[in-house]
């Protein structure tokens, strides 16, 4: 089979798992599930976006939750103040693009750890302005509540995950995909063989920063009551990343399979352990930091695998 | 009278100060030794906040009394959580090292906070002792008793690590090693040893600095993140491995927030710890005290 094949076949078959996905709400009433997918969809788009810049290119972004929590405040904002839901989410989408537009130039020129912790800063500021300037919770009015319905915020949210990994899988292909993990593996040999390296870093990081902006348009609509500044909490950064990690770095699925593995541990051992869930949590994620830094794609990788051909990284 | 109102704040700025720079001296021996950046530094002192706490609290322990055994005990959990997490890093290329132990330091500082909180609760704990409210009159301001001893203590502190990595031998295999790790292997320094040292130092370090912060404020689960943040802006602010730069730069910073909290407002005095950073790191990355 050829790769153009192979790759009109991957198409297809993503397709037809989005469609039947998209017709879950019609086949069930149970909220619970629905819900527990839309989060699904919700952390693995963000997690999708963090590893356009992150895992493709090799930029450790710690400061996702900022236009995370653009997206969700302006979008939210508008949305709450009479705007139609597609107008607000494009204007919320936007605002966070345009804040990647003009922080992504001074933080790139950052190098190695300075990049990572200017991103938190960068968050950090964001989440304290907003905290001080708006300190009251924005809860969705009663003739919303009223009306509210899970469907359409989880087909939104299907739909949004299907754009971001098609995004993801459009890295995988392209000539700019290739620069950018030519980056992530030396960046100096990507410049002496032709490649921009800033050039090509701002674009991931703008693409990363307006899916993140998207995906917090979608948490402006699903969240019944929250704090404006906790959507710039560092754990939106986090999460996504831990996600990235466990499900493997710098591939297409990983994110996928990363968020289902996440949401299904989270509501088991938030059921069963309480309090307890997070601690567990911390240690699952520094075993597979430490034992398995593929994540679970390299694992089923490595599992193809002749023996003789199995190497430990 | 706004003078003096503005003259107090400057002092508790100063005061404060010397705490940041003892809490950024940890973070940068570390990062300058093992050339891995610890993210749970924050965590770390946030034990040795707790550590004074307890002690207080349940045998009247005086903080400043127990800040020698706890620190050894923080130096030993310091060597153990390298041993069990850092340790296999150290060969991989420096790149590489520096994001896992930044995905490390994060998945740790998650562990540990987590840990206090189903310990010791989120409620916030401040050491009481006898000379809690004492203060000092000068001229038109008060000088707190404990906040100057705490300042006193941090100086000292610094003083004996720069005696040490000066004067002694291991002193100077820490130093050679910072420099060059393979030279340092070529003539004979056990790097590995370095290596553990270094961590554990590091960590005793941040743990002397959470007590005299339970003495002069006071700490709980998730203060780790904020101190963290402190600690880097000042290690940028100062320079990588330059002791008296990062305790004078803990100075500039404290004195920086509270003059802006004073004059912004206080919701307002973080950021601008964060924005100086974000100034220094974009213009002047290695550092405002650095002769480089």
């Amino acid at each position: 089979m050829t790769g153009r094949a192979a790759g009109v076949l991957t198409a297809c078959g993503a397709a037809a798992a989005a469609a039947a996905l998209a017709l879950l709400p019609r086949a069930t009433d149970n909220q619970a599930v629905l819900d527990w997918a839309f989060l699904v969809y919700l952390y693995a788009a963000l997690a999708q976006s963090w590893n356009l810049l992150g895992g493709f290119a090799g930029q450790v972004n710690l400061g996702l939750a900022a236009f995370f929590g653009l997206g969700a405040l302006v979008t939210r904002t508008l949305w709450l103040g009479g705007m139609p839901p597609a107008e607000a989410l494009a204007l919320g989408t936007a605002a966070a693009t345009v804040t990647g537009v003009i922080i992504g130039a001074p933080c790139l020129r950052l190098r190695g750890p300075y990049f990572a912790i200017g991103t938190l800063a960068v968050a950090e500021i964001l989440r304290i302005t907003v905290g001080n300037a708006l300190p009251n919770v924005s809860s969705l009015p009663a003739r919303m509540l009223a009306t509210y319905r899970l469907a359409p915020r989880y087909e939104l949210a299907l739909g949004l995950l299907a754009a971001v990994t098609a995004a993801s899988w459009w890295l995988t292909r392209s000539r700019f995909g290739c620069g950018l993990t030519a980056i992530r593996e030396d960046e100096g040999v990507a410049e002496a063989i032709g490649v921009h390296a800033f050039r090509h870093k701002f674009a991931a990081f703008i693409l990363s920063a307006l899916f993140a902006g998207a995906a917090g348009g979608v948490y402006g609509f699903y969240q019944l009551s929250f704090y404006p500044s906790s959507a710039f909490g560092p754990l939106w950064t986090f999460d996504p990343l831990l996600i990235v990690y466990l499900g493997g770095v710098g591939t297409v699925l990983g994110p996928l399979a990363g968020a289902a593995f996440f949401l299904l541990l989270r509501e088991a051992l938030s059921l069963r352990l309480g309090d307890f869930y997070l601690l567990v949590f911390g240690i699952l994620f520094l075993v597979v930091v430490i034992a398995v830094p593929g994540g679970f794609m390299e694992a089923i990788r490595a599992l193809g695998r002749r023996p003789e051909e199995r190497t430990t990284p | 009278m706004p003078l003096s109102i503005f003259e107090q704040n400057a002092i508790f700025g100063l005061l404060i100060g010397g705490l940041y720079g003892l809490a950024a001296v940890g973070l940068s021996l570390v990062f300058g030794v093992l050339k891995i950046l610890n993210v749970a530094h924050g965590e770390l002192l946030m034990l040795g906040g707790y550590a004074a706490f307890w002690l207080f609290t349940l045998w009247h322990v005086d903080p400043f009394m127990s800040l020698v055994p706890s620190a050894a005990a923080m130096f030993l959990i310091g060597a153990l959580l390298y041993r069990l997490l850092f340790a296999r890093l150290l060969y991989a290329p420096d790149d590489l090292k520096l994001k896992n132990s930044i995905l490390i330091g994060f998945g740790l500082s998650l562990v540990l906070q987590t840990a206090a909180l189903l310990a010791w609760t989120a409620d916030e704990r401040a050491v009481e002792t006898a000379a809690s409210g004492a203060v000092l009159p000068v001229g038109g301001v008060v000088v707190p008793v404990l906040r100057l001893a705490s300042l006193g203590v941090a100086f000292a502190v610094l003083a004996g690590l720069h005696v040490f990595l000066q004067k002694t031998r291991w002193g100077t295999a820490v130093r050679a090693t910072a420099d060059d790790v393979e030279a340092a292997e070529i003539v004979g320094i056990p790097v590995p040893r370095v290596f553990l040292g270094a961590f554990g130092l590091g960590s005793a370090l941040a743990g002397v600095a959470g007590a005299l912060v339970s003495v002069t404020a006071s700490v709980n689960p998730t203060v780790g993140l904020s101190w963290t943040l402190k600690a880097l802006i000042v290690v940028v602010l100062g320079g990588m491995g330059n002791i008296f730069g990062t305790f004078v730069a803990g100075l500039f910073l404290g004195v920086a927030e509270a003059v802006s909290g004073f004059v912004l407002g206080n919701a307002y005095r973080e950021i601008m710890g964060l924005v100086l950073f974000l100034v220094v790191i974009s213009v002047r990355p290695q550092g405002l005290f650095s002769r480089e």
